[in-house]
């Protein structure tokens, strides 16, 4: 399992690259192993706003769905939409296949680092 | 095989109706679909070897074993088919008038008298055409009493965290929040689980007992009062009907309603996946609200699908429990727990139930050891099965366990049967030792070869287009 | 009495001391003294074969089935093809359970993709599930696809099915969601009322086609008026009247169900019946229930699987939109024989023939003095009458062994289907009209 340093990281599994003021997010390493081979990603729009802790959209693997969580509260910017039809990009390149960005960020989850996360993961497998 | 679509031909046809004795009546142009639907275009031979070669790809219950947990796969006698297609009910409409159905009418409250009678029942609807529909159907009853009391505020459903996934999507249609409840080890209610969430807001709890595990819940009433001493009303879920009946009663649990799939309980066939029926039973002061037809009955609070339901699944099952009677019903259950018992200890020593105690009619098998030692997994055993005829129990349910294989043997296996099928059980267990690679391919003489599901669900191909 | 355990007493007897008990109670017992039945359940003793064929049978014979059915209202008494019968009764089909084993079940799951493949020719939809429990509930299932967070209130046309809407409403009161009924006028929806309710709030408008009364809606404008408020539309079909007229996909519809009875299920007191669903590739992954797909195996080999899982139950738990976790395959499959063997020139003229009979009716009993058409537009198979007398004239029909039109407001619903012949229907009009000359 693959835990980038120069990464954080929320308790749901999504990782946070800040690119100046924009909050870039996907989904881990462990997230999407835990999903198998995710069939299909349901994105939101450019323009959406997100809550912090609130589903901005959720990825389905054959036998399970789960919700992608916002750990910042913003306004959508970007939207990969490349994903759309190639949603297995999450299982090949979790940290390539960024998913949103964020910008006009107002709050932030307490979010964690590499080692942290990993000793988090390691958790709850 | 072939599709039906790729066997067509044009032009092909059979001779079904003859010319119009009438003057034809020519819609107007503006009202035309622009070209007629692709429809295949065979002969009758063409069909009938199409669909008997189709049947000869299915296992049915007549085929051979089918312990598929929670789904009571019993036989399916032929005289019910037989009632049912009487011309004497198929030919009746719905909406004809009331004095010429007094057989459908006199069927329907006599199916209704007698399942009342099995569950402690007060009322019956036979509208809710299956289990999941028949959920439904009972949550909207525990809403509607509510509402009709001015305690709109109760807006919580309990639901085990060992439930079938129909619970917590039933009580999100009827606009419930759900608050899911810890279960104790072997699968049943945690008391103090339960205790911590009943408030004000708690509408109704909902469970099945026996439990999704196998096991009756002995604290039961204990449970049911403490819903109704918060205000709440208790929904049984009639999944696993068919371990207790004439043993003990939901009605007399405290559950003041309650569904039954009439398709397992009382032997209708599955057909592949339905029809069912979900009749739903319910104490003195739910009666009120039971659902009715606009049409045929004048509205009433609630309508769940139209007209009756399924009527023909209900002469189905009244023939079933004419045919058992009083002597047959409980005899019925016993010996599907009878059954699940001999199986189970038949099977121990190799695999391993997960709850080492007397079940009701359905065991699990816990396979997390035996895939640590082996690496052939609760899905390997499963699809080795199918290479012996034997359908493969349910998979990977209930969540509590790991590894978990259901079985349910019903009552109308005999011991041969169990003893066959616990040899094959054995043979699989030796053969994981010395040759899961084999296991972890099979099946070997199916139909197909595992499919791929990934591909299905990435790239959804789901009708026929010609190349 | 009648039973279906195999096991003798003595191999009974075997078994529990297999597992080392003494009898049957000690199964039980995890079940507390004071809730154990300790009292003969209130069953009548049960029957052999012999005496349970000859009592239902008895019941069947207090029902009257008339040879001349000119009632619809939402079931059908079409001609059923002699194959349609027998092929659903094949035992494997019988008793198999839902195609969870898609090594086991390829039979059941190519057969469900088949009449997937028909819906959608039918309809001119990208997508079918593999049907719901019935019409009523298609459409209510089909409402709740189309709700969001900010616009959750349900339309629904007056000239709807009385049953349909009643049931829509029922699913709407579960989600606490808003049902508004717009108005009729003639005997068709009212545009203009339509029009005006088409608010910002308005998830989807629900219309059904031929209509309750059997006429046809102008579901084109219809279709055009619900878009532009952003809503979606949602239309019920007859299946019979889809081999010839307009689809729903040229109809602009986003969703299109229907009540399936008439594709092969005989009237049966209202049920089993079969409710089709199918929608917009856009719209896929909302579409409720089963759906089948197809793959490969191992092998390379094409196979049929259950698909899309993780829109249901199963998976999304109290997130699913829907509960729903079964089909009426068995249905599907009697809609799937009844297609095949009709072809695309059979259900054509069945539905011209309907239509056809229906109107050489309506012309016979509006020659009548007294009677008259309630409704002037263009309709299918179905239409009203105002008409004199009508509790005598029932009567008298059904004295001849005709079940006549169903009493609605307003007036009398007649349907006519080509199982009714010339004859027959002269007959009918014979009997009006020497109830109406008395």
């Amino acid at each position: 399992m693959n835990y980038p340093a120069e990464l954080k990281y929320s308790k749901s599994h999504e990782w946070v690259k800040m690119q100046g003021d924009v909050a870039v997010i996907g989904i881990s390493d462990f997230a999407q192993d835990a999903l198998g081979d995710v069939v299909f990603i349901n994105l939101p729009g450019v323009g959406d706003s997100v809550d912090m802790g609130a589903a901005f959209g959720d990825v389905e693997s054959v036998k399970a769905v789960s919700d992608l969580v916002s750990p910042v509260s913003g306004e959508i910017i970007e939207v990969n939409e490349a994903l759309a039809d190639a949603p297995e990009m999450l299982n090949s390149d979790p940290y390539g296949s960024w998913i949103i960005k964020v910008s006009g960020i107002t709050s932030t989850e307490d979010l964690l680092d590499a080692a942290a996360y990993e000793a988090f993961c390691a958790e709850e497998a | 095989m072939k599709l039906i679509f790729e066997k067509s031909v044009p032009g092909r046809k059979s001779t079904i109706l003859g010319k119009c004795d009438v003057e034809q009546v020519s819609l107007p142009e503006s009202m035309k679909r622009s070209a007629a639907p692709a429809l295949p275009e065979v002969s009758e031979t063409d069909l009938s070897r199409h669909y008997t070669e189709l049947c000869h790809n299915v296992h049915g219950v007549n085929c051979g074993f089918y312990p598929l947990g929670s789904c009571t796969m019993k036989y399916n006698p032929r005289i019910d088919e037989e009632i049912a297609a009487l011309p004497g009910f198929t030919g009746v409409h719905p909406l004809a008038p009331p004095e010429t159905t007094l057989g459908c009418r006199e069927v329907l409250d006599k199916a209704s008298e007698y399942l009342c009678e099995i569950t402690g029942m007060d009322g019956m609807t036979f509208q809710p055409a299956a289990g999941a529909h028949g959920e439904f159907t009972g949550v909207l009853l525990i809403k509607k009493y509510h509402d009709s009391r001015g305690e709109s505020r109760r807006n919580k459903i309990i639901v085990p965290d060992s439930a079938h996934g129909t619970n917590p999507a039933t009580a999100a249609m009827c606009g419930y929040q759900v608050v899911n409840i810890p279960s104790a080890p072997n699968g049943c209610v945690d008391l103090e689980a339960l205790k911590a969430v009943l408030g004000e807001d708690t509408a109704g709890l909902m469970l099945t007992n026996p439990n999704t595990v196998g096991i009756f819940d002995e604290n039961i009433l204990e449970i049911t009062r403490l819903v109704h001493e918060a205000g709440g009303l208790c929904y049984y879920d009639g999944a696993n009907l068919n371990a207790i009946m004439g043993a003990v009663r939901p009605g007399d649990m405290g559950f003041d309603c309650i569904h039954m799939n009439l398709h397992k309980t009382f032997a209708t066939p599955h057909g592949g996946g339905g029809p069912g029926a979900g009749a739903v039973g319910c104490k003195e002061h739910l009666k009120k609200f039971l659902p009715a037809s606009a049409l045929m009955d004048g509205a009433g609070e609630l309508q769940v699908r139209s007209f009756a339901g399924n009527f023909l699944v209900v002469v189905k099952a009244l023939t079933y429990i004419m045919t058992l009677g009083r002597e047959g019903i409980p005899e019925a259950s016993a010996n599907a727990v009878l059954n699940a018992n001999y199986l189970m200890r038949k099977i121990q020593g190799t695999f391993e139930p997960a709850f080492d105690r007397i079940c009701m009619h359905e065991f699990v098998l816990d396979l997390s050891e035996f895939k640590k030692r082996t690496g052939v997994s609760a899905l390997d055993v499963a699809k080795s099965l199918i290479d012996y005829g034997m359908h493969p129990p349910t998979m990977y349910f209930p969540l509590i366990v790991h590894e978990a294989l259901m079985l349910e043997p019903t009552e109308t296996e005999s011991r041969e049967t169990l003893d066959w099928a616990a040899d094959i059980f054995r043979k699989l267990y030796d053969l994981a030792e010395t040759d899961p690679e084999y296991m972890h391919s099979a099946p070997h003489s199916a139909a197909i070869a595992r499919p791929d599901e990934v591909r299905a669900a990435r790239n959804p191909i789901l009708r026929y287009t010609a190349e | 009495m009648g039973s279906y355990v195999p096991s003798t007493r003595e191999e009974r007897k075997e078994m529990l001391r297999a597992i080392g008990l003494e009898d049957y109670r000690d199964l039980y017992r995890d079940v507390p003294t004071e809730m154990y039945l300790d009292r003969q359940l209130s069953l009548p003793s049960g029957m052999s074969e012999l005496e349970v064929s000859e009592a239902m049978g008895e019941i069947a014979g207090k029902n009257r089935v008339f040879s001349t059915v000119l009632r619809g209202a939402g079931a059908y008494d079409h001609y059923i093809p002699s194959i349609v019968k027998y092929i659903p009764a094949k035992e494997e089909f019988l008793t198999a359970y839902t195609p969870y084993q898609a090594e086991m079940s390829q039979g059941v799951l190519q057969s469900i993709f088949e009449f997937q493949t028909m819906i959608c020719a039918l309809t001119g939809m990208d997508v079918s599930n593999a049907s719901v429990y019935d019409g009523a509930t298609a459409a209510a299932e089909a409402a709740a696809m189309c709700r969001e967070r900010k616009r959750r209130v349900t339309l629904v046309s007056a000239a709807a099915h009385p049953d349909t809407i009643s049931t829509m409403r029922t699913y709407c009161y579960g989600t606490n969601d808003e049902l508004r009924i717009v108005p009729a006028r003639d005997g068709k929806t009212d545009m203009d009322a339509l029009k005006e309710m088409l608010t910002e709030d308005v998830a989807s408008f629900y219309v059904q086609q031929p209509n309750f009364y059997g006429q046809f809606e102008d579901a084109e404008a219809i279709g055009q008026l619900v878009h532009q408020s952003g809503a979606m539309y949602i239309m019920g079909c007859n299946p019979i009247a889809l081999a010839i007229i307009k689809t729903p996909a040229e109809c602009g519809a986003d969703i299109a169900v229907g009540e399936g009875q008439p594709l092969g299920m005989p009237l049966s007191y209202g049920g089993p019946y079969l409710g089709y669903m199918a929608t917009t590739s856009k719209h896929m992954r909302k579409l409720p229930g089963r759906i089948v797909g197809e793959t490969v195996d191992a092998n390379g080999d094409r196979a049929f699987v259950l698909s899309l899982q993780a829109r249901e139950q199963h998976i999304r738990r109290e997130k699913a939109s829907s509960n729903i976790c079964s089909n009426q395959a068995l249905c599907a499959l009697t809609a799937g024989v009844y297609m095949a063997s009709m072809g695309p020139d059979g259900m054509a003229e069945a539905a011209r023939q309907s239509m056809a009979k229906a109107h050489y009716l309506a012309e016979g009993l509006t020659a009548l003095p007294g009677v008259s058409l309630k409704y002037k537009g263009e309709f299918f198979h179905e239409f009203v009458t105002e008409l004199p007398k009508a509790d005598e004239v029932l009567s008298a029909l059904a004295d001849a062994d005709i079940l006549g039109g169903l009493p609605v407001e307003g007036g009398i619903l007649w349907c006519a289907t080509e199982k009714v012949s010339k004859a027959r229907l002269d007959k009918a009009i014979a009997i009006v009209k020497e109830v109406l000359s008395k």
